[in-house]
């Protein structure tokens, strides 16, 4: 691997890392899959990506990303609590509208922004080399955001949170609105699973309805791979493991991506397969050694 | 205190499958009393404290607590004045939370949660001083996940968070029937302590008749959603197993042998 895609690999780790944080709120914390998640990465990239270019501040466009997929997330949340819609068809029901809904923003299936003021160019003014400005604002961001996810699990409302993921019947007899915390609980995954698409809009100059695709697969792929590695047996280090996890997610696409075998090498369109591949190693791999240790 | 006026339960209505849980079912909880029910399966025991506990809304009837009408209260409302402990020992507890998360969790119930520290550090002493009570050493472990304890572990810790708010009404529901005997009879012994202690208002449901005519003081017998059996105060101490068996066979008659009940 080039020192070129080792950098880019780690970037794409920490942006794409905010949205395995979203994912795993809904996943780990709330036991709530979410499929949402493939429609508020681009909504997220559209909505910042109209605000730049009609002049609204990058820092700020991020701001209304969040908002929005806030809103689309609690949107699948009310499917489920209150119309009883089983969460996994909630969510790709939000999914899919959010195809359409994203194309009205941008007007169109992608929005360049090249030339436009981003939030990388704020940390490339301090003096760092263009090429390591990308990854270290994003690190700074995502640090940022993991810290205040495990306070916020600390909190009384984040601990009610874990136990409603954990024991519903419990929490409730407890005087927990369970309904609320979920509410509030995808609402907030899916705000940070926009914001992850805006600075991934930001960093690549354009935003593109498609490239939602396969977001719950890497999100997945980024938890299971962390945990797995890392270790989850406190919040704190399940939150690192995560965000640590799509670091190394990504660094194991790219090492994919540079494997040769004669004339066959793996194209970035082969990158959904290698992910679902990846996932289901990691998610099998400990029924399978036990298996091979019964032998 | 608490009023149940006529309630109605049905399961699966309109269906081939309806069951009526509790008919037409009436009962006035004075405060202090200490009720035990008992009843053989399906008598419309646990639906019974699911109703008072707002686990699901009546068909009809009517619920007053203190002469506030709370029939459409949502069960997390409720929560507010109802301790619960279940018969699963895993249903009161949450395995992947700390014993301390889990007391702190505990502690906040009926209250509003907010932004600040879940688990903070005056309450550790706090929840140690309840711990000791158990006599578990269970205080020295606060920070160990409950997950790790075992049922009957667990089920002392539910107790204990069940009354760490004080709870206008406690209701326990085949608490220690998952429990072997020994840990059973710890459990039902520091139930009784913390009853006493803090003079609550109990329902108790155990399918052991000499629990149920020891502990106490007033005793109801349930068949078929409706209240077969009520005794309350001297009345009740009169009462012996035998006298329970032939009360509730005199109204049965023969299906009474495959029940549960004549095992006991
Ligand atoms: N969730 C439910 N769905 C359908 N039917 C139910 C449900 N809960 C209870 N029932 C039915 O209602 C009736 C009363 O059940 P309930 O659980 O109250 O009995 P119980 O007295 O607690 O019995 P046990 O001693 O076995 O715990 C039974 O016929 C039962 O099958
Ligand atoms: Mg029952």
């Amino acid at each position: 691997m080039t020192l070129y895609s080792f950098i880019g690999a780690v970037e794409q780790g920490f942006v794409y890392g905010i949205m395995a944080l979203g994912v795993y709120i809904t996943f780990r914390v709330l036991d709530f899959p979410d499929l949402t998640v493939d429609g508020s990465l681009p909504l997220g990239a559209s909505v910042s990506a109209v605000a730049i270019t009609h002049g609204v501040n990058p820092y700020l466009s991020l701001l209304l990303a969040s908002g929005a997929g806030f809103l689309a997330g609690m949107v699948t949340a009310i499917l489920n609590t209150k119309l009883k819609i089983l969460h996994l068809l909630a969510s790709i029901l939000t999914m899919i509208a959010l195809y359409s809904v994203n194309i009205r923003i941008i007007g169109g299936p992608n929005l360049s922004l090249l030339g436009a003021e981003t939030v990388i160019d704020s940390f490339s003014k301090t003096g760092v080399a263009a090429y390591y400005a990308a990854p270290i604002a994003f690190a700074v961001i995502a640090v940022l955001i993991t810290v205040l996810i495990i306070w916020f699990l600390h909190t009384e409302l984040g601990l009610a949170m874990l136990a409603t993921g954990n024991n519903p019947k419990m929490i409730t007899s407890l005087g927990v609105n369970t309904h609320f915390i979920i509410i509030l609980g995808v609402s907030c995954s899916n705000a940070l699973v926009a914001v992850s698409g805006a600075l991934v809009a930001q960093n690549q100059g354009a935003a593109d309805v498609n490239m939602g695709v396969g977001t719950i697969v890497a999100g997945l792929a980024s938890v299971i791979v962390g945990e797995t590695v890392f270790g989850n047996r406190t919040i704190l280090q399940a939150c690192f493991a995560v965000l640590l996890g799509s670091v190394l997610y990504r660094l194991a696409i790219a090492l994919a991506l540079g494997i040769e075998w004669g004339a066959f090498s793996f194209t970035p369109s082969d990158l959904n397969l290698i992910t679902s591949i990846l996932v289901i190693t990691a998610l099998t791999a400990p029924m399978i050694k036990e298996k091979i240790t019964a032998i | 205190m608490i009023v149940l006026d006529e309630y109605t339960k049905y399961f699966h209505r309109g269906s081939i499958n309806e069951v009526i849980a509790l008919k037409d079912f009436s009962l006035n909880v004075k405060n202090g009393d200490f009720i035990t029910i008992i009843g053989s399966n399906g008598a419309g025991k646990s639906t019974l404290l699911n109703g008072i506990a707002g686990v699901f809304l009546p068909d009809s009837g009517k619920i007053t607590l203190n002469d506030t009408n709370i029939t459409n209260w949502p069960e997390h409302r409720r929560a507010a004045f109802i301790g619960r402990v279940f018969q699963d020992p895993l249903l009161g507890t949450c395995g992947a939370l700390s014993i301390e998360q889990n007391m702190a969790i505990a502690a906040k119930r009926g209250k509003h949660r907010g932004l600040s520290i879940g688990v903070k550090s005056k309450h550790r002493k706090c929840f140690q001083a309840e711990l000791k009570k158990l006599d578990l050493g269970l205080e020295d472990r606060l920070h160990d996940k409950v997950g790790l304890l075992s049922g009957g572990q667990r089920q002392a810790l539910t107790l204990l968070m069940a009354s760490l708010v004080r709870p206008n009404l406690l209701l326990l529901d085949e608490h220690t029937a998952a429990l072997d005997p020994k840990t059973a009879n710890q459990i039902l012994d520091l139930t009784k302590e913390i009853i006493e202690k803090e003079n609550l208002t109990t329902l108790m449901v155990t399918h052991n008749m000499n629990q149920a005519l020891q502990f106490g003081n007033r005793l109801i017998m349930l068949h078929q959603g409706k209240t077969l059996l009520d005794v309350k105060a001297e009345e009740k101490q009169k009462l012996t197993v035998e006298n329970l068996i032939s009360k509730f066979y005199a109204s049965q008659g023969d299906n009474f042998a495959s029940d549960r009940m004549v095992l006991i």
